[in-house]
């Protein structure tokens, strides 16, 4: 078995007497999509602010395909790509200057031809030159999404992807997503409260709740395996319970 | 190659924005052209009720011209920072492979091609209108420019600090930056004019070298070059402490997770 793309080893973060982070570990291999799931609060968006190196662990590790994001930080970026409901791209640029922009900074190669694949891919070709701020926000999402895959990174940080999207546009984002995972190298970290859409996307889950890692394995067996009908019923049972630890064991 | 293409990508970003906004664009030389044609004309009154034969031309023309430059080398950087702040995009910049060094050189380009519009606009209208020689100045204009350039990224790169700091809204403790300077560095008048603990303040600004050579130029009196080599020493000092500075600040801020919640109106 390859390495995986990414591997997080005990990480924490703390604010203060806070642990916002506890102890995290976990790998996502390659070609592998994996979900990282808990109630609001829990530490998800935490932990891929760690892996994207704009927040500093307090404590543990964080390796992109092989390399560590606190000492090798730019080899460890380029690798890895990103899109969150919280980190719009700028709205006083078109979609085609954002891509080109951020295609120099990924160092694509090739990036004309890469910004009319993916603006193919992502429906976006008629739009090139309208400017982010006055897309609709399923718009918005698809060129985030085209920018998370500008640099064909080997790890995708994908955080809340389908949000905004209608059901149609988000069936085919996920399609493009699982394609991406399938077949280029990469692996996806997916964060999402849309239970179903984990189903259906993800090959392993995590349950996150109060900075820690409660629950582990595939969507679809985990629900049967802890004596519940569906993964959104194990979602709220896991949410409810006043104190993470031991948790898991309730259930 | 990929280093240069990275810095390319801010200057780009930049270019983009000015070319699809007049907003941005017409402040580049708008009020620096107002403030020469002003000063253009107090000039010429001075010059014609002194009756002392000095010439106001290019001693305070010139030195409205060189102070204005200073200003919007310092704008160019911070304006461009402002850019990610106003848009929210720092996530966006400081989560993908562009280091500090070269986000920081991506704005000082930026600020090169944005205050070389003003100094044009400026040059034209104080030559063409009101006369003013640069001759009067010879070669010493280049190193008075390098000088106050070095000057003003500095002043931008720390205005750039302190905003990463305290905040979106800080941004108004540092427009005032060159107008609380200018009194201290001598632009209009001879640092001995000044009480000693303001000159003792005169003496740690490199733009207040340039602007007693500059005096001393048009009054063809001597002009020590070894004086003006400290101002430009210090002026590369400010530069590098800037740049620490603006490093520290954003350490500071990925520890404390402000970078990832900048969004913010306030984050102090």
């Amino acid at each position: 078995m390859s390495d995986p793309v990414l591997t997080v080893s005990d990480l924490r973060k703390r604010y203060g007497q806070t642990l916002a982070v506890d102890g995290v570990s976990f790998t996502v291999g390659r070609n592998e999509i994996v979900g990282l799931l808990g109630p609001n609060g829990a530490g998800k968006t935490t932990t891929i602010n760690m892996i994207l190196g704009v927040l500093a662990p307090s404590a543990g590790r964080i390796l992109i395909d092989g390399m560590d994001v606190a000492r090798r930080r730019r080899e460890a970026l380029s690798r890895t790509n990103f899109a969150a409901v919280y980190a719009p791209l700028p709205g006083n640029l078109t979609i085609y200057q954002n891509l080109r922009i951020f295609g120099l900074i990924y160092g694509v190669a090739d990036l004309k031809r890469r910004i009319q694949v993916l603006l193919d891919q992502f429906q976006l070709r008629t739009l090139r030159n309208v400017k982010c701020g006055v897309l609709s926000s399923g718009e918005q999402t698809r060129v985030e999404l085209a920018k998370a895959m500008l640099n064909r990174p080997n790890l995708l940080l994908l955080d809340e992807p389908t949000a905004s999207l209608d059901p149609n546009i988000a069936r085919e984002t996920r399609a493009l997503i699982r394609d991406f995972a399938s077949r280029e190298a990469g692996g996806v970290l997916w964060t999402s409260h849309n239970m179903y859409e984990v189903e259906e996307v993800c090959d392993r889950v995590m349950f996150l709740s109060h900075g820690r890692i409660l629950l582990e394995g595939n969507p679809r067996s985990l629900p049967r395996e802890h004596g519940r009908n569906s993964l959104e019923e194990l979602f709220i049972s896991l949410a409810r319970e006043p104190l993470a630890a031991g948790a898991a064991e309730h259930v | 190659m990929s280093s240069a293409k990275r810095i390319a990508a801010i200057l780009l970003r930049q270019y983009y924005l000015m070319r699809g906004s007049t907003s941005r664009v017409v402040p580049l030389f708008a009020w620096v052209a107002v403030d020469i044609v002003l000063w253009g004309f107090i000039t010429r009154y001075l010059n014609s009720v002194s009756h002392s034969g000095f010439n106001f031309v290019p001693a305070l023309l010139g030195a409205v011209l060189l102070w204005d430059f200073l200003a919007r080398v310092m704008q160019g950087v911070t304006m461009a920072f402002f850019e990610d702040v106003w848009s929210r995009n720092f996530l966006n910049i400081f989560a993908s492979p562009l280091s500090i060094h070269e986000y920081l050189t991506g704005l000082v380009a930026s600020s090169v091609a944005t205050s070389t519009v003003g100094l044009v606009v400026m040059v034209s209208i104080a030559t063409l209108a009101f006369g003013l020689s640069f001759f009067a100045y010879g070669l010493m204009f280049v190193p008075f420019l390098l000088v106050l350039f070095l000057s003003g990224i500095a002043l931008g790169i720390f205005g750039c600090a302190l905003v990463l700091r305290l905040g979106p809204a800080a941004e108004w403790f540092v427009w005032p930056i060159p107008a609380l300077v200018s009194p201290f560095a001598g632009v209009f008048y001879p640092l001995s004019t000044l009480p000693g603990w303001m000159r003792a303040i005169s003496y740690v600004l490199p733009p207040s070298y340039v602007f007693e050579g500059m005096r001393a130029l048009v009054a063809h009196e001597p002009f020590s070059f070894g004086w003006l080599a400290v101002g430009g020493g210090l002026a590369l000092l400010y530069v590098a402490l800037a740049g620490w500075t603006f490093m520290r600040v954003y350490r500071r801020a990925v520890r404390t997770g402000l970078i990832a919640r900048y969004s913010a109106e306030t984050v102090s």
